[in-house]
């Protein structure tokens, strides 16, 4: 329950979030970030970390790790702060013009400048589409994270799903468990090659059951004590105390919409010249933005950072004079670097 | 050339396959003001677009790649038929298939 002051809070560290880092920086504004995910990159570094990205300007192509890491090197200089698995869940404006933004963490950020940097909202794990889905979360017996593996010790688990998360804790809880019994709709697997080989050596061993299908339904009274699923071969019942659920994530704009933003098509509305929302102070970057002719490009949201710092940079610093630096003399300063001779 | 689209609620549409700009399925269905959620816009990475293709029309279809198979593995209703409508070209899609949007779900 931390109280922070601080000149920026930046909400989403994916590509633009983190060159907003840059773009503050460079007029001296220290920034805090906090993003939902349990790493900095959103959805470059959550959906497409391998793939390749062929439009940012002057390199050719790069994963979206790469442009993750590199973003993060650029931005290191000015020392942001990560708050990450932590999602803003209330903008409230204070006496003095300031604002305050509370997390999910119950912590408190007081600040002149917001900065909504969310893409496609805040990623939350997909639900089972299943009616009754609901009884058994909260403990009993379905969940879509693990928090504590202590929970699974000596269970009858069943893991949905056949990516990075499903294989592994598949292999991880394998032991701890009573049982592991991966399902999934295909035999094939997406996850790193040594876990991949690692699931191979527990199904031959016995150790894991791998099983095609679908889930159809939860069964049991006050807690989940089965699963039915699709086969191949037919609908089967297979005993389970704990079920876990990964099917990936998916973007919801709840929080942001509750800001009380106006919004257009959706996104939140902005002034193209200085990418402020409706509100003064709280200023919207990036793909969750929408105004004639928005473009959800990366390149697009770099520009859109660096706009919005040179407006952003007058509420919190209103004393300073806003010069335009070109970035060589500045970080050649910041990074302690020897001039360049002409 | 028409194709059938059925929509979450089980309507039905004709859609026109030639008329417009789109380059594959899931643009031609958004172009035709047809509610389909296709969350990356086209990126192969979200399951969003997810269809039910007719049987009979699937094996004229370029097969999925491997890359489509690990994306289809995050929706839920996944079926034989199941594709990804951002990933089939307009060029490949025969006349006259039905072509079902998959249920939405969070």
């Amino acid at each position: 329950m931390a109280i922070t002051e601080t000149d920026a809070v930046i909400i989403g560290a994916g590509p633009c979030g983190l060159f907003a880092v840059f773009e503050l920086g460079m007029l001296n504004a220290q920034c805090h970030l906090i993003d939902i995910l349990d790493k900095p990159g959103g959805q470059c570094a959550e959906l497409y970390p391998d793939k390749p990205i062929y439009d940012i300007p002057a390199i050719p192509s790069l994963t979206g790790k790469e442009l993750t890491d590199n973003l993060l090197e650029q931005t290191a200089p000015f020392n942001p702060v990560f708050h990450l698995n932590t999602r803003a869940d209330a903008l409230e404006a204070m006496d003095d013009g300031r604002w305050k933004l509370t997390t999910s963490t119950g912590d408190e950020f007081i600040t002149r400048a917001v900065v909504i940097a969310a893409g496609g909202g805040s990623f939350n794990p997909r639900k089972l589409p299943l009616a009754e889905a609901g009884r058994y979360v909260d403990g009993k017996g379905l969940s879509y994270a693990v928090r504590d593996a202590q929970a699974f010790s000596g269970k009858r688990v069943v893991i949905a799903g056949g990516g990075d998360s499903a294989v592994d804790w598949a292999v991880a809880l394998t032991g701890r468990a009573a049982h592991v019994t991966l399902v999934h709709r295909r035999s094939e697997f997406r996850a790193a090659p040594a876990t991949l080989a690692k699931l191979q050596s527990l199904m031959e061993a016995g150790q894991i059951d791998v099983q095609v299908g679908t889930i159809l339904a939860l069964h049991g009274e006050d807690h989940l004590q089965s699963v039915e699923l699709n086969t191949p071969a037919g609908a089967i019942q297979l005993p389970c105390d704990e079920l876990l659920a990964f099917y990936g994530l998916v973007a919801s704009l709840e929080e942001v919409s509750s800001f009380g933003l106006t919004m257009r098509n959706g996104r939140v509305a902005v002034d193209t010249s200085n990418f402020e929302t409706s509100l003064p102070g709280v200023y919207a970057i990036g793909d969750i933005t929408d105004y004639p002719g928005k473009l959800k490009l990366i390149l697009s949201g770099f520009h859109e950072a660096a706009l919005m710092a040179h407006h952003a940079i007058q509420r919190i610093h209103p004393q300073a004079r806003n010069t335009f630096q070109h970035s060589t003399t500045a970080m050649q300063l910041r990074l302690g670097k020897e001039k360049t001779t002409c | 050339m028409l194709i059938t689209v059925v929509d979450q609620q089980g309507q039905a549409h004709q859609v026109e396959t030639q008329d417009g700009t789109a380059s594959n399925l899931m643009e031609l269905i958004a172009d035709a003001n047809i509610n389909i959620r296709a969350e990356c816009a086209g990126g192969c990475v979200c399951a969003t677009c997810h269809v039910y293709i007719e049987e009979s029309a699937l094996p004229l279809l370029p097969p999925p790649a491997e890359d489509e198979e690990c994306t289809l593995d995050l929706a839920y209703h996944v079926r034989a038929n199941s594709r990804l409508a951002c990933q089939i070209p307009v060029t490949n899609l025969p006349a006259g298939i039905n072509v079902v949007i998959a249920p939405d779900w969070q």
